[in-house]
């Protein structure tokens, strides 16, 4: 496989990141993902990285830099399903995901999301 | 400290450094790892597979299954012909990079795991080695 899917929900993109990624799939993710925020005007994007079993530096910069990109365009990210092993050796790595929303699950993260496309059309 | 079993995978591409991730899950699954240890383990192998790509070149990883009873474990050496790190100290420093990254790849794989050693030169290429105990 050399694209990985992205779903459109509504106003949000959905992404589920199932297979070990080689890092130039996951270059091509970030760039698709702008191109269809661009594209779709999405308030929101989901990744679902519950199938992943290691994150490393690389993969954890590419989930920042989506979210970085996505807030200039005016869309918020939240990363769900992170496994617990996963969040542990992240921490120990020292990689801190901030600026990342995360949640437990793709439910709880639409949720999240939702309550962020509303807070910002009332403001 | 006898090795048990001996295999060797190619770092050329970045498909390589996915095979080098499965091959060692494989390894500490076998070993029995916990979960915890199994994904810190991986983690410091794509690390430090991604350096001797990026940085060296490409190389290959030695891994090796120890056992010394009443403990197993799982040493990987990464080795690679490329430029060689001037200063190894600075290079271990989090946040030191001299590419795009974070600079967490060394400082973070030493954290990962229970050994951890990089020898390296000017010119002479880079060998990290790391073992992880069970
Ligand atoms: N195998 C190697 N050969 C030559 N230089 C290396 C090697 N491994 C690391 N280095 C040097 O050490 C520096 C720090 O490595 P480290 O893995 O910590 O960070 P990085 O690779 O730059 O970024 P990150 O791993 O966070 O993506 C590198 O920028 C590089 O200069
Ligand atoms: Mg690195």
């Amino acid at each position: 496989m050399d694209r990985i899917p992205i779903l459109r929900m509504g106003e949000f993109l959905l992404v589920t990141i199932q297979v070990d990624m080689h890092d130039q799939l996951a270059l091509t993710l970030q760039d698709d993902l702008t191109a269809q925020i661009t594209r779709t005007g999405a308030r929101g994007v989901l990744i679902d990285i519950s199938s992943l079993d290691v994150v490393d530096s690389f993969i954890g910069r590419m989930l920042g830099s989506i979210a970085s990109m996505a807030r200039l365009m005016n869309a918020e990210t939240v990363v769900v399903g992170m496994q617990p092993s996963v969040a542990i050796t992240l921490v120990e790595l020292g990689l801190t995901l901030h600026g990342i929303r995360t949640a437990l699950n793709v439910e709880k993260g639409m949720a999240l999301l939702r309550a962020g496309a509303a807070r910002r059309s009332r403001a | 400290m006898p090795v048990v079993k001996e295999e060797t995978v190619a770092i050329g591409s970045d498909a390589d450094v996915v095979l080098v991730r499965q091959r060692v899950r494989r390894r500490a699954q076998e070993l029995r790892f916990s979960l915890v240890d199994q994904t810190k383990l991986v983690t410091a192998a794509s690390e430090l597979a991604r350096n001797a790509l990026e940085h060296g070149r490409g190389g290959e990883m030695l891994l090796q299954v120890l056992e010394e009873p009443p403990r197993s474990g799982l040493r990987l050496v990464f080795v690679d012909r490329g430029p060689g790190i001037s200063n190894v100290e600075l290079a271990m420093k989090d946040g030191y990079t001299t590419g795009g990254g974070l600079g967490l790849g060394l400082g973070g794989a030493k954290r990962l795991v229970n050994e951890f050693a990089v020898e390296s030169a000017p010119g002479a290429g880079t060998r990290v080695t790391v073992t992880k105990w069970h």
